[in-house]
């Protein structure tokens, strides 16, 4: 497994790229830690899938580098790089048996027949297909095949990261579970280096330790999920994470105190105001909206049960603020809604701004 | 109204559709929920008059329509895949149905940008339905459907293959879309979670059967069967094992607590008990509620709440908690449960006097 | 599947049926009315029963005249099969090189029938003909016209030329149904060139496979206006194949009787063969 360092990485598909606006890919510039868990999350169209493709070497970057463990790969091919990956529809070799299909990648590279034999049934018992050996690939569930993919990864030793393209786009609800907790079980166990495309934002945040998230060719912002849900740094990883996401409200910012129409919010701190005063926003993600007889009077437009919770849509000021409510709780007769502190962000032309003192 | 009376579908000795009787109103949002392979695109095919059922009939407004194929039947589909005329512009694409239809092109006109700017789709009539995103490609299917003004309106796993957050938006605008033309919606889907934010009513398939139809929200809360429990529960519902014995129920682990009100009157014997993962919690929430201690397995954090995959006596569950919980697999945690969360089925699966509805 | 009922459906149908009924039933029913008939002109016919049947099947030129159309039809299916695969692997996938590929592969199919014997007919003299003149110029004593090895070369060549495209083309239909995904894995998993042909490509193609085998089996095996405008069956009866002596013995010799019951046997060896194949390939759909 490998540490991956991506150094100064551009890309942009047409050819002379002038601006910015040219590239699918702006600058990035990071490294990914060995044995990490990394999940790529972002909108279509956002350079998640231009990015993993430059890992995993379909894609040479037009500018930058990208290291494996120190070592220059970026103009080694997708086999010299020693990678696994795992694709948004199954690839399995239909006719061959599950056996041969986890021997596939071993055989190819001259590995001794006792040695394939050893390895592929330890892959076997780790997917938990050891039941299949002998069955052909072809007659397998979605689920089972997008295993098989993964084995086809997992039997190599030499192996320096596990790419995932969306994998479980063609898996019913309640598999998505099992393989998620399967795949999160595996990497608790043997330490593989993966990297998680995905637009799914539940998918991202369970899978990953460390969740980076996408916009327009940019990495707005890397972090545990609950510092992508704590403390978003862009207005769009407040919306794009959490559902519904984050509720965001222009103010007016003095001092300790944030201002909207007649309103008036305290501040856990002042916020340490950027020299030239953008557009300033309040953002309060509804787990931290307090629906009670007390507080801003608001008017309640929609309740949405969905069973765990409900999702209260309610006007404020002209403004929709969105209120998760407990499943045994109810819609107050006189609503008033109040913002727990602790939620609350401040915006600068959708940036987070830190507290001051 | 469409009525399905006694439906079945039999293909090449296989069943597909297994005696369905459904009654779907005017003017309502209907759910098929249920795993790939249920039964649900086969019912929606003969729905729309493409298959004809192997047995039984489908009335509509109280006329056999058994039979009729779906050229002469208001029927509109839209698939998952984003279906458009690859050479009309999207302006044309919304036309077509009307255009078919002999329509006058002032009226047509007028139909086209109405429903664009419903949809968002105004700055993208001139453009080629290939040259636009996923989401504005299924706009211009959704558009097509809405303009038909059909009786009947099929929407088959219309946004599975948007991005999460698109789904989020159409979703909130698709019932309201429908809402005004009074027609009757059928709706596919394999995730509990959209059926829940559709809302409306949902019939609930597995292996070809509807094992329950009614009120999504009733369905969702006060399952006929442990099969629609099943469907119905993401993540998956938690299972076991219980004895009733004594004005108890006994369970592994040395675990009994005192049977509750519901079930007061029934027979003494063996049971299945489920219940959601979010009723599990860290703290003893009702007066009732009995501990478990339970292994950790794995979690999973998804910033405002914790999926917490937990291994007890010899099952495995899953527990959905509020906040971030960084617990370490294998580590013993203690959990309370409250009984007025549980479901009881018999040994047929069947549920033994539904759960009362929680105090809404 | 059973579809809904639209009574309608048979009137669209019934053109096609009365077309079927005047060019193929009714033809057919005459030729079998022949075959149990013997005839010695002015419209006198007596009943002859089996008696040309057993005389075919036993009949020495019936006999060669199949193996030779069997050796024919192994034969190019031998050669176009493979050869097909071979161009329509290294045919581009994209870019401005597909179209101009697919006019190229496309343009032997549009050739008349009798015309590509007329080319080949003539290309291969060797007075005048450009293949014919070349190869005499360098040494090689070819002449199709008199040695029977050279005719069946020229026969089979010209079928390769005019039928190969067939065969690219299907292939080639069901190479580019197949995602990137599964070169990129088979990259990944280092599969050497011939793995991702046997492991990716083969089973892809397979059913497209079948399908170009049996048109190519049944085609080569009704052969006739190419061989009648090249060689004209010789030099002697080397290329004469099934259809060919079939036209000689009714017009040519005006024995009706014979030929109706060889054609017969024809139609129906035919018929049995493309039913094997049709076997074969539902028997292979139905695994799949």
């Amino acid at each position: 497994m490998a540490r991956i360092e991506l150094d100064h990485i551009r890309h942009a598909y047409g050819p002379n790229p002038k601006s910015d606006a040219d590239y699918a890919l702006k600058e990035v510039h990071h490294t990914w830690e060995d044995g990490g868990a990394y999940a790529l999350l972002g909108p279509s169209g956002c350079g998640k899938t231009t990015l993993l493709n430059i890992i995993s070497g379909l894609i040479h970057p037009s500018h930058g580098q990208i290291l494996f463990n120190g070592q220059d790969v970026t103009d080694l091919s997708t086999q010299e790089r020693n990678i696994a990956q795992v694709f948004q529809f199954p690839v399995i070799y239909d006719t061959m048996t599950v056996y041969d299909n986890l021997a596939f990648p071993l055989r190819n590279r001259g590995v001794a027949e006792a040695d394939v034999d050893r390895k592929v049934r330890e892959t076997l018992e780790m997917i938990d297909l050891a039941d299949w050996v002998n069955k052909k690939a072809r007659g397998l569930t979605a689920d089972q095949k997008q295993k098989i993919s993964l084995g086809r990864g997992l039997v190599r030793s030499d192996v320096n990261a596990i790419l995932f393209d969306e994998p479980l786009t063609v898996i019913d609800p309640h598999m998505k579970w099992i393989l998620r907790s399967q795949l999160k079980e595996l990497h608790r166990r043997f330490g593989f280096t993966m990297v998680y495309v995905t637009h799914d934002q539940t998918e991202a945040l369970t899978f990953a330790q460390k969740v980076v998230v996408m916009y327009e060719g940019e990495i707005v912002q890397i972090g545990t999920p609950s510092e992508l849900f704590e403390r978003p740094k862009h207005t769009f990883v407040g919306y794009f994470i959490g559902s519904p996401g984050m509720n965001v409200v222009p103010v007016e910012i003095e001092g300790k105190q944030a201002r909207f129409g007649g309103q008036t919010v305290d501040l856990p701190g002042a916020p340490d105001m950027p020299a030239a005063k953008g557009r300033m926003e309040l953002g309060i993600r509804p787990e931290y909206v307090r629906l009670g007889r007390e507080g801003m009077p608001v008017s309640i437009a929609k309740v949405e049960d969905i069973g765990r919770h409900k999702i209260v849509r309610t006007q404020l000021e002209g403004q929709e603020i969105a209120v998760i409510l407990a499943e045994d709780e109810d819609v107050p007769a006189d609503p008033h809604i109040v913002f727990d502190t602790k939620g609350i962000n401040v915006y600068a032309d959708s940036w987070r701004v830190a507290w001051g003192g | 109204m469409l009525e399905l009376r006694n439906v079945s579908k039999v293909v090449g000795g296989k069943t597909h559709l297994s005696d369905i009787s459904l009654k779907l109103e005017h003017g309502t949002l209907n759910v098929l929920l249920g795993p790939t392979l249920s039964g649900k695109t086969s019912l929606m095919r003969i729905m729309a008059g493409l298959d004809v059922p192997t047995s039984g009939s489908l009335w509509f407004d109280g006329k056999d329509r058994t039979g009729v194929p779906v050229q002469k039947r208001s029927v509109a589909m839209v698939y998952q895949q984003f279906i458009n005329y690859p050479a009309f512009t999207v302006y044309e694409n919304i036309a077509s149905p009307m255009r078919v239809a002999g329509i006058d092109s002032a009226t047509i006109d007028r139909e086209v940008r109405k429903t664009a700017e419903l949809l968002k789709l105004t700055p993208y009539l001139d453009r080629m339905p290939l040259n636009l995103s996923g989401g504005q490609q299924q706009r211009t299917a959704l558009a097509r459907a809405i303009v038909k003004n059909a009786r009947l309106v099929l929407l088959d796993e219309p946004l599975a293959n948007l991005d999460y957050k698109l789904r989020e938006e159409l979703r909130a605008e698709l019932p309201k879309l429908f809402a005004a033309s009074g027609a009757i919606f059928v709706y596919a889907t394999t995730e509990p979670l959209e059926a829940l934010l559709l809302g409306g009513n949902t019939a609930a398939l597995s292996e070809g059967r509807v094992t329950q139809f009614g009120r999504t929200i009733d369905v969702f809360r006060q399952p006929a069967d442990l099969i629609t429990a099943q469907t119905f529960a993401d993540p998956p519902l938690n299972t076991i094992a219980v004895e009733k014995k004594d004005g108890a129920f006994h369970l592994e682990g040395d675990i009994n607590f005192a049977v509750p009100a519901d079930w007061r009157g029934i027979q003494d014997g063996a049971y299945v008990m489920g219940f959601q993962p979010h009723h599990l919690s860290f703290e003893r929430s009702g007066k009732d509620a009995f501990a478990i201690r339970a292994k950790i397995i794995a979690t999973e954090i998804t910033g405002s709440e914790s999926y917490i995959h937990l291994a007890f006596a010899n099952v495995r569950w899953s527990m959905l908690a509020r906040g971030v919980h960084e617990l370490n697999a294998g580590e013993i945690v203690d959990l309370a449960l409250d009984p007025r969360n549980l479901m009881i089925f018999d040994a047929g699966g069947n549920s033994v006097i539904r759960r009362q509805k929680l105090a809404a | 599947m059973d579809k809904t009922w639209n009574n309608k459906a048979w009137f669209m149908v019934l053109p096609v049926l009365l077309l079927v009924a005047f060019s193929a039933v009714i033809p057919l029913m005459t030729v079998v009315n022949y075959s149990v008939q013997d005839t010695f002109g002015n419209n006198q016919f007596f009943w002859a029963g089996t008696e040309w049947y057993q005389e075919m099947l036993h009949s020495e030129r019936f006999h060669t005249a199949l193996l030779r159309n069997l050796l024919f039809s192994f034969t190019i299916l031998a050669i176009e099969v493979p050869l097909g695969i071979l161009i329509a692997l290294n045919m581009p996938r994209k870019g401005w090189g597909v179209p101009v590929c697919l006019v190229l592969m496309a343009l032997p199919l549009l050739i008349p029938w009798n015309v590509v014997g007329t080319i080949w007919q003539v290309f291969g003299r060797v007075d005048i003909g450009l293949l014919g003149r070349t190869l005499s110029q360098l040494g090689i004593h070819y002449n199709y016209v008199q040695n029977p090895l050279h005719a069946w070369i020229t026969v089979i060549v010209m079928d390769v030329w005019h039928w190969t495209s067939l065969v690219v083309l299907l292939c080639y239909a069901g190479l580019v149904s197949i995602p990137d995904a599964f070169y990129q894995a088979a990259k990944i998993d280092g599969a050497s060139r011939w793995a991702i042909f046997r492991y990716i490509q083969l089973p892809k193609m397979n059913r497209v496979l079948l399908i170009a085998v049996l048109l190519r089996f049944m085609d080569s095996f009704m052969i006739y206006t190419e061989p009648f405008v090249v060689t004209g069956g010789g030099p002697g009866n080397s290329t004469t194949f099934l259809s060919i002596d079939l036209v000689k013995m009714a017009v040519g010799q005006f024995d009706l009787g014979p030929a109706a019951a060889m054609s017969i046997i024809y139609f129906l060896i035919i018929l049995a063969l493309s039913w094997v194949f049709y076997t074969v390939m539902t028997s292979y759909d139905a695994e799949r």
